[in-house]
């Protein structure tokens, strides 16, 4: 439990730094993984869904015929960078390295709007060949499934701006309680990225 | 190299064991990878994560490879994109996001997630299956 | 006869066991909020829950009128009211309402009811109040957060209100929204969806706050097996609205998609509307839509009744001064209960084709459902048994729930056999069978938290005849409501007819024999709660001027909330010393114990007697009231 020592306007709310000794943990630490694990349920609903139009269909294009592979591609390349780079940026706040950590949390940003930008041209090039969310169910899936999936990047991007400009103050104040504010933005990002990793094959490639 | 210096209050302390002898203090036996890992031991964790990028990487590339690059039909491109994405999938959650050494706690959740997600998948496709005038 | 003397004769003296609040520390915390942040954008979650609380009872009141509205209807179609007219022309007109008004007002009274009055109340008030309290935490474990929720629901709120003023009026599609129907209608619906988008925020940043707080932090002492029954019912609560509502979110994304960007998610190739084929896609099935929705909407109704059954352990226990009969058996039923709420959706589907093994499979699951839930009630029922009873308001509430309860869950068993439900599906027995359930159900038991936990915030408790007044009326007039549902259902009457079946020949006779009188008792219902409302104004508006007229544990209960002083002050902590827990959560008339016939939770044993120093305890001191 946190030492009452200093004076300040907060309530101590126990474990929030220090784990848990009979669950082994923090209290984000609990609250990040029951929100994932809502979002797999959000997720998987919308996959159920995809699996019950496709199978109801008579015929469903391969994701070739719509929409441009090689960038896709591309973008699981970045998007697999960007989980990189946050984990090592755990690591270096973890070891004392604030510069690094700052570092590769702004790579992290970085990639997620090259991957975002990328998403852009490719929803511009659809709109251009006149392929709306209405033209047909195929169109629809995708457009929702990744829309939904880049609100998710721009929530994540939105975060990691916090913490590396306003949040950043918490490293001289509390730097344990900063990384594992770093530790509890990197696992939602791992998320977005492991959605990704289902929802690249299942639109583009099957 | 630490940039600057770190307050010592106990609530606030970064979660480096300053002794050896410290280093071996199980926090009431609790293991937590925040707490008991040296300088070289995150070092390793870092070469850890630079391989499973290259693993990740390398499925990414077999993956696009199979189903698009060799126009693989349809039920065989799903098998394989799912068994590759699964991998994939099993790689970023066991080592990014640390979930091979998770708490019990935390293993129990996601458990009845994945229990319920597949009454999800499993649910509305099996209505349709199994509808009257279908067969 | 609400301050009854325990066996011993010594009710006063365990209200000396109140662990102080935090308010002598006051001036280690800083300078004092400003209003906004103390009132407006509260992180303390006594505040919150009051906030949560007076929004969900407006809401209630609101879903309330609105049936009355449509009972003025049904209970004398074709006849005209004046009232109906401040609905708009949109909705009535010449007294009379509209199909499209009385639709309006269906939906609007289910929405309302279940996503803004009910759930909010029995979670939002009661959960975000009592569970700090009661597992002995200074907060819940994410304060802003709690914030954050609260503002979510209350613009949701807003926004399903504003509705009312949209072109074409309100979603109008019923509560469960079910396409196409709800794909076509007017730009209400888009309210809905909207709406639903900030609820189901709300609900998921609640529920992870609640298993979080729950599993983290409880007093040292408080073993999961210790808790009391409240704790462990917002704890499954929690578990369910987390991993079900996703799926309702994900359906009203696909439906907020097929609306606005005319996508076709739900939406069959050749849909003829008033003879004009729909020019959309194609390709999307409506019955997506349905397994969507009721994937949440069956665990949202688990959702409805557990923090009920909480509240109603926790009265029961404390006004039969005996433990509670089989505790480990409601902890195992609420689990199973919790688990098994996910896989008995597709009972609200048994009229959609579903095959033979579909069918089969989901009436076993909902046979199986009810097992525990007769657990739950008879371990309620024989807790009873050798009980001291004070009939005391929250206890005549308590105690009505059972039978309501148990009325409304046997009215479930034919529902829930397909083959019978082949008939009773979108009757008026279906509305009966759930609306037991919830309204002399949960609300009972709402209402019994409200009268038990009353003083805990103000420091009085509410006046017991104005208490049994609403009572008696309450329980008469509910079941003149909803009793004649049954036998309305067998005869055929099906739901959702703005003229209350009187259209069709063979509902004619049993709509007409029953519906003025169930109009009547819902008049008569409203007319019954206006004590309540006069009790609780009244009361708080002389708490809010000081009179406090009850000490801290006013019913000599054992749970850690009591241990609490009045009123805990906010932004404070609730407790000076966080309480250590020494035993179960209902340690009524023990046996070796004869200073009193209660041993709190947080008292060490042997109690050693208050101000002759030594012994355990702090010195008691109330708390001022923040003002």
């Amino acid at each position: 439990m946190e030492t009452q020592a200093h004076a300040h306007a907060e309530l101590e709310i126990p474990y929030t730094v220090q784990p848990r000794s009979d669950t082994g943990l923090y209290n984000a630490k609990l609250g990040i993984w029951l929100f994932l694990a809502s979002e797999v349920m959000l997720f998987g609903a919308l996959f159920s869904s995809y699996i019950l139009l496709r199978t109801g269909a008579a015929t469903w294009p391969r994701g070739w015929e719509f929409l441009n592979v090689p960038l896709a591609t591309v973008n699981t390349f970045i998007l697999i960078g960007s989980s990189v780079t946050v984990v090592l940026a755990w690591a270096n706040f973890r070891l004392g390295n604030f510069k690094w950590g700052r570092i590769f949390i702004s790579l992290t940003v970085l990639c997620a709007l090259l991957f975002l930008m990328n998403k852009g041209f490719e929803y511009h090039h659809e709109f251009v060949e006149h392929r709306m969310p209405s033209s047909s169910n195929f169109m629809a899936l995708y457009f929702t499934l990744t829309g939904l999936h880049a609100l998710h990047v721009i929530g994540g991007v939105i975060v990691f701006l916090y913490l590396l400009m306003p949040g950043a103050k918490m490293w001289k104040t509390a730097p344990a309680r900063y990384t594992n504010r770093i530790e509890v933005a990197g696992l939602y990002w791992h998320f977005v990225d492991l959605v990704w990793i289902f929802l690249f094959p299942a639109l583009y490639l099957m | 190299m630490s940039d600057q210096a770190i307050p010592s209050t106990a609530a606030d302390r970064l979660p480096l064991p300053e002794t050896a002898a410290e280093d071996q203090h199980t926090h009431g036996g609790v293991h937590d990878p925040n707490l008991h890992h040296s300088p070289e031991e995150i070092k390793r964790e870092i070469r850890v994560y630079l391989i499973v990028f290259a693993a990740l990487a390398f499925l990414t590339g077999l993956t696009v490879y199979a189903c698009y690059g060799l126009a693989m039909p349809v039920h065989y491109a799903i098998i394989i994109a799912l068994v590759i994405a699964c991998t994939k999938g099993f790689l970023v959650a066991g080592f990014f996001m640390h979930l091979l050494s998770e708490k019990r706690l935390i293993y129990s959740v996601l458990a009845l997630t994945v229990f319920f997600f597949s009454v999800l998948m499993w649910g509305p496709w099996n209505h349709f299956v199994d509808a009257m005038g279908h067969k | 006869m609400t301050d009854q003397l325990n066996k011993t004769g010594s009710s006063a003296r365990h209200e000396d066991l109140a662990i102080p609040s935090d308010h002598t520390n006051a001036e280690h915390h800083g300078p004092p909020l400003p209003w906004i942040q103390k009132y407006v954008f509260s992180t303390d979650h006594k505040w919150i829950g009051i906030q949560y609380g007076v929004t969900a009872l407006i809401f209630l009141l609101l879903g309330f009128s609105l049936m009355l509205l449509m009972r003025l209807q049904l209970g004398w179609p074709g006849h005209a009211f004046a009232l109906l007219n401040i609905l708009g022309p949109g909705r009535a007109t010449g007294g009379i309402l509209l199909p499209e008004g009385y639709n309006q007002l269906g939906a609007m009274h289910g929405t309302i009811m279940v996503f803004l009055a009910i759930v909010p109340l029995a979670v939002g008030a009661f959960g975000n109040y009592v569970v700090p309290l009661q597992i002995g935490a200074p907060d819940m474990a994410f304060p802003k957060l709690n914030m954050a929720s609260y503002w979510f629901y209350f613009v949701g709120g807003v926004i399903m209100l504003t509705s009312f003023a949209a072109p074409g009026g309100t979603p109008a599609s019923g509560w469960t929204s079910y396409a196409p129907l709800s794909i076509i209608a007017t730009s209400g619906q888009t309210f809905w969806l909207t709406g639903m988008v900030f609820l189901i925020t709300s609900s998921l940043l609640g529920s992870i706050n609640m298993i979080v707080t729950i599993v983290q932090l409880r007093a040292k002492g408080l073993t999961f097996m210790r808790l009391p029954f409240f704790i462990w019912a917002q704890l499954v609560t929690g578990f369910l609205l987390l991993l079900a509502f996703p799926p309702l979110e994900a359906g009203a994304v696909l439906q907020l998609m097929d609306r606005v960007a005319h996508t076709s998610f739900f939406l069959p190739a050749g849909l003829v509307i008033s003879g004009e084929v729909l020019k959309v896609a194609g390709g999307g099935n409506p019955l997506l839509w349905q397994h969507l929705f009721w994937f949440l909407g069956h665990p949202e109704v688990y959702v409805l009744i557990l923090p009920a059954m909480g509240i109603v352990c926790e009265v029961i226990a404390n006004n039969t001064r005996r433990p509670v009969w089989g505790y480990n058996w409601l902890v195992g039923s609420v689990l199973f209960l919790g688990f098994m709420s996910f896989v008995v959706w597709a009972h609200h589907m048994f009229l959609t084709g579903m095959g033979a093994f579909v069918n089969s499979f989901f009436q076993t699951t909902t046979m199986i459902i009810s097992i525990p839930s007769v657990v739950i009630l008879t371990v309620f029922f024989v807790t009873l048994w050798g009980g001291s009873i004070r009939f005391t308001t929250p206890m005549l509430f308590a105690l009505t729930f059972l039978p309501m309860f148990g009325l409304g869950g046997l009215t479930g068993l034919p529902l829930g056999l397909a083959t019978a439900d082949l008939y009773l599906h979108d009757t008026y027995y279906v509305i009966g069978h759930f609306h037991y359930i919830v309204a002399p159900g949960t609300i009972f038991a709402l209402f019994a938290g409200i009268y038990y936990w009353f003083p805990k915030i103000t420091g009085r408790k509410l006046n017991e005849v104005l208490g049994k007044i609403h009572y008696w009326g309450s329980v008469i007039f509910i079941n003149g409501i909803f009793f004649p549902m049954f036998f309305q259902g067998l005869a055929g009457v099906s739901r959702r007819l703005y003229d209350g079946g009187v259209q069709y020949a063979h509902a004619k006779a049993v709509a007409q024999a029953t519906n003025p009188f169930m109009s009547i008792s819902a008049w008569c219902l409203l007319v019954f709660q206006l004590p309540f409302i006069v009790n609780i104004v009244w009361n708080v508006i002389a708490a809010m001027r000081g009179k406090k007229n009850v000490g801290d544990n006013p019913w000599q209960a054992t749970t850690l909330d009591w241990a609490a002083t009045t009123s805990p002050p906010l932004a404070h902590g609730n407790f000076a010393v966080l309480p250590v827990v020494y035993r179960g959560a209902y340690e009524y008339s023990v046996p070796d114990y004869h200073e009193a016939d209660f041993l709190p939770q947080h008292v060490p044993w042997p109690v050693t007697p208050r101000s002759s120093g030594g012994g355990t305890m702090a010195a008691p001191a109330v708390a001022q009231r923040e003002e």
